[in-house]
């Protein structure tokens, strides 16, 4: 319990308002569970996800400098986002500021002329949903609240892509005891665990869902989702934890498609962290969003006593 | 020119005569079968330099060819031809015509930065085949892949309103390649929730696709981005000698 991040600044991203609205919703949920304070930034713009970069990546740099002066004019030096690809950005934004005059230069004269101030890096600190409770609460602190274990659960933690690499946008990371590592991130490991759930030793943590490619090139996220998803059962999960919208709407819309297209069934749930942390804080299915997923646990849970 | 890697032993670069004779011996047939020449003429010494001008491409000269890239590639595991080490020794050799057997997968890179994490020069693979993809479509080699729609279908929406709503990316998407909404298994999706969403949820996602969402008073921002795009965009295609005027 730091206290570093009681009161922060919330930056959802556009796909938390959109297919991740059960995202948003049982993030906000947990926070208030555990007594977090957020607030959302106002008036923010999309970071760019995956595809400005690929139009110019100094236009992601900016998008991320204008919401990251945001948090900074609205006075908070923590900015929050359990969007992986949110996350990634502002990180990715904060690392070039730092190390890229080209990109400095292009964030000053975009902003200068959209009227904004120029955001300078190190003034606001970019977390991931993850860090925020983890950091905050704690494992001893989260064990200490759960009213409803998740009373081992097997769960599949699956990282995806955007919050480990490349590493040298997480200067923060692989610091030894303590802190996130990049190759075997463990933070929601920790956190379910703490609430109950046996976490199964799941080998493809940090491997590609395809998310980029979701609609463009059907089959191959098709084959990449099909890996994780037989993975995950071949391990002995019920549950894929997730902690990234396009990543787990891509496991669900995959999921759906490889059973369609390419006859193959699975039945493994998958379901964002935050929801699992609000069952075991007591919070019922239908507050943290269980019903708005694709994917329908509800007889799963029903099972477990969670529902 | 020094001799380069180049796979000889491919269907058409074997070379069998019906009726063959050299210098008094016969050769025909398949027993006397010819494999082309493998010294390389048709180098673009440019390629290098134009890759390296566009976004994502910059570090290309720094790759020594350890392999690491590909050995990490996301892509590579399920297809075995994509091969960015490959690529980039092709484009730093120059090999044009070898690369453009390849140019109707190299778009296929899903980001997944393993690559950039693997690299032990700072390379920043993944970028470079977003460039290398990049640069095939601006030199005409390939039509505008799915993904490029894509990118550009999400990308204006960021542009022309601070936000995108996902909703109306996927339909925009879809009417952009032609493809039908209604596909088998989008429906079963849509049909499962459907049946489980609470009413006011449903109005409250009904109504994004309505109104769309926008960042307020981003005109300025969409202004200044537009004016850089479109300098950008001049730039890239004087750095490949392409006509100016010649963009969209």
């Amino acid at each position: 319990m730091s206290g570093k991040y009681k009161d922060v600044a919330y930056y959802p991203g556009c796909a938390l308002e959109g297919t991740g609205h059960a995202y948003n919703r049982s993030t906000k949920e947990v926070g208030k569970a555990l007594g977090l304070k957020i607030t959302e930034l106002k008036n923010w713009n999309c970071c760019g996800a995956m595809e400005v970069k690929n139009v110019d990546p100094k236009l992601q740099t900016y998008l991320s400098a204008r919401n990251l002066s945001i948090a900074e004019e609205m006075g908070y030096k923590t900015v929050m986002a359990p969007c992986n690809g949110c996350y990634h950005n502002l990180k990715k934004a904060e690392y070039d500021l730092a190390h890229d005059q080209n990109s400095r230069e292009v964030t000053d004269r975009l902003s200068r002329k959209a009227g904004h101030k120029t955001y300078e890096a190190g003034k606001v600190e970019t977390i991931h949903a993850l860090d925020w409770i983890k950091e905050e609460i704690g494992e001893e602190g989260l064990k200490a609240r759960v009213k409803n274990s998740l009373n081992g659960l097997k769960i599949a933690n699956y990282y995806g892509c955007m919050y480990t690499r490349p590493r040298h946008i997480f200067p923060e990371k692989d610091q030894g005891p303590g802190s996130e590592s990049t190759s075997k991130p463990h933070f929601m490991d920790d956190l379910l665990a703490a609430a109950g759930a046996e976490n199964v030793d799941y080998p493809l943590k940090t491997a590609c869902c395809g998310g980029a490619h979701t609609l463009s090139d059907s089959d191959t996220s098709t084959k990449l989702v099909l890996n994780l998803l037989t993975t995950a059962e071949a391990c002995g999960a019920d549950v894929i934890a997730t902690e990234c919208p396009t990543c787990h709407t891509g496991l669900e819309m995959h999921q759906a498609r490889a059973e369609k297209v390419f006859g193959r069934k699975t039945k493994v749930k998958i379901l964002y962290f935050t929801q699992l942390l609000g069952m075991a804080l007591g919070l019922s299915a239908r507050k943290v969003g269980v019903q708005e997923n694709f994917s329908d646990s509800m007889d799963l849970l029903r099972e477990r006593g969670l529902y | 020119m020094p001799i380069h890697e180049k796979s000889l032993i491919r269907p058409e670069n074997l070379v069998t005569h019906e009726h063959l004779e050299i210098e008094g011996v016969d050769v025909s047939g398949h027993w006397s079968t010819f494999i082309n020449t493998r010294a390389v003429s048709d180098y673009n010494e440019q390629m290098q330099e134009e890759i390296a001008a566009l976004p994502g491409g910059e570090y290309i000269h720094r790759c020594w060819q350890c392999g690491s890239c590909t050995n990490a590639c996301t892509v590579n595991a399920i297809n075995p031809d994509f091969n960015p080490r490959y690529w980039i020794y092709l484009i730093r050799m120059g090999y044009e015509s070898e690369l453009l057997r390849d140019k109707d997968i190299i778009w296929q890179c899903v980001s997944c930065n393993k690559c950039t994490y693997a690299c032990p020069r700072d390379v920043f693979p993944e970028g470079v085949m977003k460039a290398t993809a990049h640069w095939l479509e601006l030199k005409g080699h390939t039509e505008k892949k799915p993904s490029m729609v894509f990118d550009e279908t999400f990308s204006e929406q960021v542009f022309a309103t601070g936000k995108i709503e996902d909703g109306r990316v996927l339909r925009e998407f879809f009417a952009r390649t032609k493809q039908s909404l209604f596909q088998d298994w989008l429906i079963a999706m849509v049909r499962s929730l459907l049946m489980r969403l609470p009413v006011t949820l449903m109005m409250k996602l009904g109504l994004a696709t309505v109104f769309h969402p926008r960042t307020r008073g981003w005109s300025k921002a969409q202004a200044a981005i537009d004016e850089y795009v479109h300098e950008r965009e001049a730039a890239a295609r004087k750095a490949l000698r392409l006509d100016v005027q010649g963009a969209e």
